[in-house]
């Protein structure tokens, strides 16, 4: 008692205690207060003071569809110009892996090359794998491809390939350059810098929405947002590794007398390329985490198998899709990082010897490519793989989730319950409770404290945003539910940051399990979690935390091994018992590091919350799905928005709070 | 008599923060220390004049923060000055347009790096024809002459390793042999070698002296070490705080140090190393008998040994041969052990 007399006498503890009291209160006692008074507004926002932004955003998408502008052509070219520039080599992508090239349309196409042969591509891939790292790699390569074939993911993982295989080229070159521009022009930078914030916030799904109204049901209009959802991160990279690169490499280039193209891509762009390159990397994985998700507007493959499985339960497809994708992301991620960092021959190969002999990888690729070519002519099963050869494991899946349903039903049901009546509902109460005027209020009053006037500001009028678009309700069910899986993610990786920074091999068991669960396509993690604890809050909970957990494991285990040795070396001559180190030294100190990882894990939990609309939420995930599958622009950009305001704000609040814990640690220079 | 001067700067400045150039007007192009402090602005260099003649070895000295690396990047317009001349053949650096100032760099300047600034993705090779490949030299062409300078700087053998497998001592020879591969006539050499371990500095500076020798390059060179300075100097520039304090040769330095701030730079530098028998010769034709004959401009250290172990005096000759003084052991004595002149 004695002790909870002292912290609220602190200023700083009072403040927080008053205000959580007073929202408690508000949220429990709302309901009665607007019988009470009769005022209906205390709950609800009031219709008519709604902004009709919906609407307009949707006319205004209607009016660009149809009858914009831009001068010369309208609105409607660009987009069928933009379309077509991305056809054709898609086209080219997939008549090339799996299609084969045809001329003439529908029952009169005539065959005139066969696709390249699951052969031919598999020791294309085994090349790759030797090309950049060694033999490892290329079995690597070869056995998860292999996979795809032999369990008859072999078609569908080919059509994702080839979109992967169009989008990163143009994502990476595209970023590429906006990042040069970005660093040549601190204008272009201050342009661009919120636009990247922005779009790094908004969940997919809500770019989803107007591209599906742009450019129709397809592939094309999948690539287009897979691209716009895999740029950004490749600017920024570019951006940060040009700035990189120090800075008597950019005068030893300016010495030399390099005019200013030559400065750019024969000193800096070389210069910066082992940090471009995972840059590149991080374009692949994303594209492929796209691609899968924009199956919902048309982008088929092994996406469009899992949607559909999760569509009609069905168990086994699910998993089957579900591993295949893992299986590919698996391979692309390490073929992807081994070209990262690449070294090349420490000397040159002999310019004597024949073409042939220096190229050794590449004709053999061309042999193979021929020679299956050739023997697909009497021996079909080389040119596609043979149906009678395929394994499935669907059925085997089916099992074995039937099985543990009908042994375990009990044990998990026990554990949903348990979770559901002791966290997930009272938070859920408590946050739907609040009313939005308090709400608003609150959110100014926390932007004040923390970050003084410009803050408080943003918070308040993002808040009002959110409310004055009549989606306050929805905004706190995702508020709910990312809290609750922030929460449990942050139990979970904490600890395991702390035992990893501490433990040489559990520092490896913790890295490896996650660099996979980073590896997978968010879609992955709704697979067995729907199949244990079918749809709700529940599931969309768990397969969040899987999903955002990396980030507070690596900023925790980073913060902890990051504090000053001699620090612990001071603890040690102290006398502190382990514990005492832990607690009184290296969490302190690694505090900032610590809300910096919980912001990231925010971030991510919104964003993968989102997509767990499929697995039936009702927050502004949902909305956003529902406004694509009514093709509704209006509803789609402002629930998206909305989103994206709430990650804004956690951002901002945390990155203040860290900001002001390092201070109050003398972290800061 | 005296060598021609190829660059001139005059009045350099370079301030930086916000409305330096203002300031910098308003005071007449001269502000204080104080002017400066006030507006909040760092004088990173302030009005220096400096004057490099042709082939010899200027060396820029002062310590960390003094302005010596952003002086020397002005010279070469690397930093662009807020105000000032430097004149380079006699035209200005500053007024000229970016195609000239290109077109001198890549055939009239070369520059070292304090951290060698080498392309990590390019061979030793590549490296040394790097320079040569921006002007479009042609391959065949430019490899010859990398070959030349790869094999100067004592490299044959490696022409084909990267960067990365090279330790810091060699990596250095690689940025000496790419500026050199232009066969510039103003060669910059940044702190070159201040990364490097004491033992392969020295064996660095050995090899620097002997390239010096076989090339005579007008060379400016930016060290924060005074033993280095002197041991390569013909003439030193001291620095402080962005002002150049006093230009000499190193033996004027120790003898008539400008101010306070030189006085304690050159406190503890071993007399015997900087000062010529000239300085502390007993002025006139010595009376008995001699042991030889030494040159004015001899340093003490390197003839100590012979003067010492010879009970005779030495005559001492001028540069056209006439007698100007003697030096006894007595002298030589007490420079090395750093006594006050008994005399």
């Amino acid at each position: 008692m004695n002790r909870m007399r002292q912290i609220f006498a602190q200023p700083a503890a009072r403040f927080w205690i008053i205000l959580f009291a007073a929202t408690w209160l508000l949220s429990k006692y709302s309901w009665d207060l607007y019988k009470a008074l009769d005022a209906r507004w205390i709950i609800k926002y009031p219709a008519a003071a709604r902004l009709p932004l919906e609407d307009k955003i949707s006319a205004f998408m209607q009016w660009l569809v149809e009858d914009a502008s831009l001068g010369l052509f309208s609105f409607r070219d660009l987009t069928r110009f933009i379309a077509s520039l991305i056809e054709g080599p898609y086209d080219f992508a997939r008549s090339l892996l799996i299609e084969g090239f045809s001329v003439g349309l529908g029952n009169e196409a005539v065959e005139i090359a066969p696709s390249l042969s699951w052969i031919a591509i598999i020791v294309t891939l085994v090349a790759m794998g030797h090309y950049a790292r060694d033999w490892k790699l290329a079995g690597l390569m070869g056995g998860c491809f292999l996979y795809l074939a032999v369990f008859g993911q072999w078609d569908s993982a080919m059509v994702t390939l080839a979109s992967v295989l169009i989008a990163v080229p143009i994502g990476a070159i595209g970023g590429l350059m906006l990042g040069i521009l970005a660093y040549r022009s601190p204008l272009f930078e201050a342009i661009i810098r919120p636009v990247l914030d922005l779009m790094q916030t908004v969940p997919v799904f809500a770019y989803l929405v107007p591209i599906l109204f742009l450019f129709g049901f397809g592939p094309v209009a999948a690539l287009v947002a897979t691209i716009i959802y895999a740029m950004p991160p490749m600017v920024r990279v570019t951006i940060m590794a040009l700035r990189n690169v120090p800075s008597e490499i950019n005068d030893v280039g300016v010495m030399i007398g390099c005019t200013k193209h030559q400065l750019m891509w024969k000193v800096l762009v070389p210069s910066a390329s082992p940090m471009l390159m995972v840059g590149v990397n991080q374009v692949i994985m994303l594209s492929l985490n796209m691609v899968i998700i924009a199956s919902m507007i048309g982008a088929g493959g092994l996406g469009f198998d899992v949607l559909t499985a999760l569509r009609r339960l069905d168990i086994g497809g699910g998993i089957e899709a579900g591993v295949a994708i893992v299986v590919m992301a698996i391979a692309l991620d390490r073929l992807s990082q081994a070209f990262a960092t690449r070294v090349a021959a420490d000397h040159p190969v002999d310019s004597d010897l024949n073409l042939a002999k220096r190229h050794p990888w590449t004709t053999t690729v061309l042999v193979v490519a021929i020679g299956t070519f050739l023997l697909a002519q009497v021996l079909p099963g080389i040119q596609s793989y043979p149906d009678v050869a395929t394994l499935s494991t669907g059925t085997f899946w089916s099992d074995v989730i039937a099985y543990i349903n009908v042994n375990y039903f009990d044990t998990f049901e026990a554990i949903k319950t348990a979770f559901l009546s002791y966290l997930l509902l009272p938070v859920k109460r408590f946050f739907t409770g609040i009313p939005w005027a308090w709400g608003i209020f609150a959110m100014t009053l926390i932007g004040w404290r923390l970050g003084g006037l410009g803050l408080s500001i943003m918070t308040g009028l993002f808040t009002a945003f959110i409310a004055a678009s009549g989606l306050w309700d929805k905004a706190m069910v995702t508020v709910y539910l990312c809290g609750v899986s922030v929460l449990v993610a942050s139990a979970i990786g904490i600890p395991m940051g702390i035992l990893a920074a501490q433990n040489d091999r559990a520092n490896r068991v913790v890295n490896s399990l996650i660099d996979t669960l980073q590896t997978l396509p968010s879609f992955v993690y709704l697979i067995p979690v729907v199949m244990l604890f079918r749809v709700g809050d529940f599931s969309a909970m768990i397969a969040v935390v899987l999903y955002a957990l990396a980030p507070a494991v690596r900023y925790a285990a980073h913060g902890i091994r990051n504090v000053d040795p001699q620090l612990i070396e001071a603890g040690l001559v102290s006398g502190c018992t382990p514990g005492q180190l832990l607690w009184r030294i290296k969490l302190p100190m690694a505090l900032p590091e610590l809300l910096l990882g919980l912001n990231q894990t925010i971030m991510l939990a919104l964003s993968m919350l989102v997509i767990t609309a499929l697995v039936g939420t009702r927050d502004l995930g949902q909305q956003v799905y529902i406004a694509l599958t009514k093709a509704d622009s209006g509803l789609g950009i402002v629930a998206g928005l909305s989103v994206a305001f709430i990650a804004i704000i956690a951002d901002r609040i945390l990155s203040a709070s860290a900001k002001r814990a390092k201070q109050r640690l003398g972290l800061t220079e | 008599m005296e060598k021609p001067i190829l660059l001139d700067c005059r009045n350099v400045w370079k301030i930086y923060g916000a409305h330096a150039n203002r300031v910098h007007t308003e005071n007449k192009g001269n502000p204080s220390a104080d002017d400066l402090k006030s507006h909040g602005l760092i004088g990173a260099v302030r009005n220096a004049n400096v004057q490099i003649r042709q082939g010899e070895i200027f060396v820029i000295m002062g310590l960390s923060g003094s302005g010596k690396s952003t002086l020397v990047r002005c010279m070469s317009r690397l930093i662009e000055p807020t105000s000032g001349e430097v004149l380079f053949e006699g035209k200005d650096l500053l007024t000229m347009t970016g195609k000239e100032l290109i077109e001198i760099r890549r055939k009239k300047m070369g520059m070292v790096f304090q951290h060698f600034a080498l392309l990590p993705h390019l061979t030793v090779l590549q490296n040394a024809a790097f320079p040569l490949e921006i002007q479009g030299v042609p391959k065949a062409e430019r490899d010859a002459r990398a070959r030349e300078v790869v094999e100067l700087v004592g490299l044959k053998g490696r022409e084909s390793y990267y960067p990365r497998q090279l330790s810091g001592g060699q990596q250095q020879r690689v940025g000496i042999a790419r500026s050199l591969a232009v066969e510039p006539d103003l060669w910059f050499l940044d702190e070159p070698f201040s990364a490097l371990d004491p033992l392969i500095r020295r064996e660095m500076q050995d090899e620097f002296l002997r390239l010096q020798n076989l090339l005579h390059k007008t060379i400016v060179f930016i060290t924060h070490d005074f033993d280095e300075a002197i041991r390569l100097a013909d003439r030193i520039a001291v620095m402080k705080d962005g002002e150049v304090v006093q230009i000499a040769t190193p033996e004027e330095l120790v003898l008539n140090p400008a101010t306070k701030y030189v006085e304690e730079f050159t406190r503890h530098i071993p007399r015997s190393k900087v000062l010529s028998l000239g300085a502390v010769m007993t002025p006139g034709a010595p009376d008995g008998d001699t042991a030889g004959d030494l040159q004015a401009t001899q340093r003490i250290e390197d003839c100590a040994d012979q003067i010492e172990s010879n009970a005779l005096p030495f005559r001492v000759l001028d540069e056209h041969g006439t007698v100007v003084g003697s030096i006894g052991r007595q002298v030589v004595v007490d420079v090395l052990i750093g006594r006050k002149a008994t005399s």
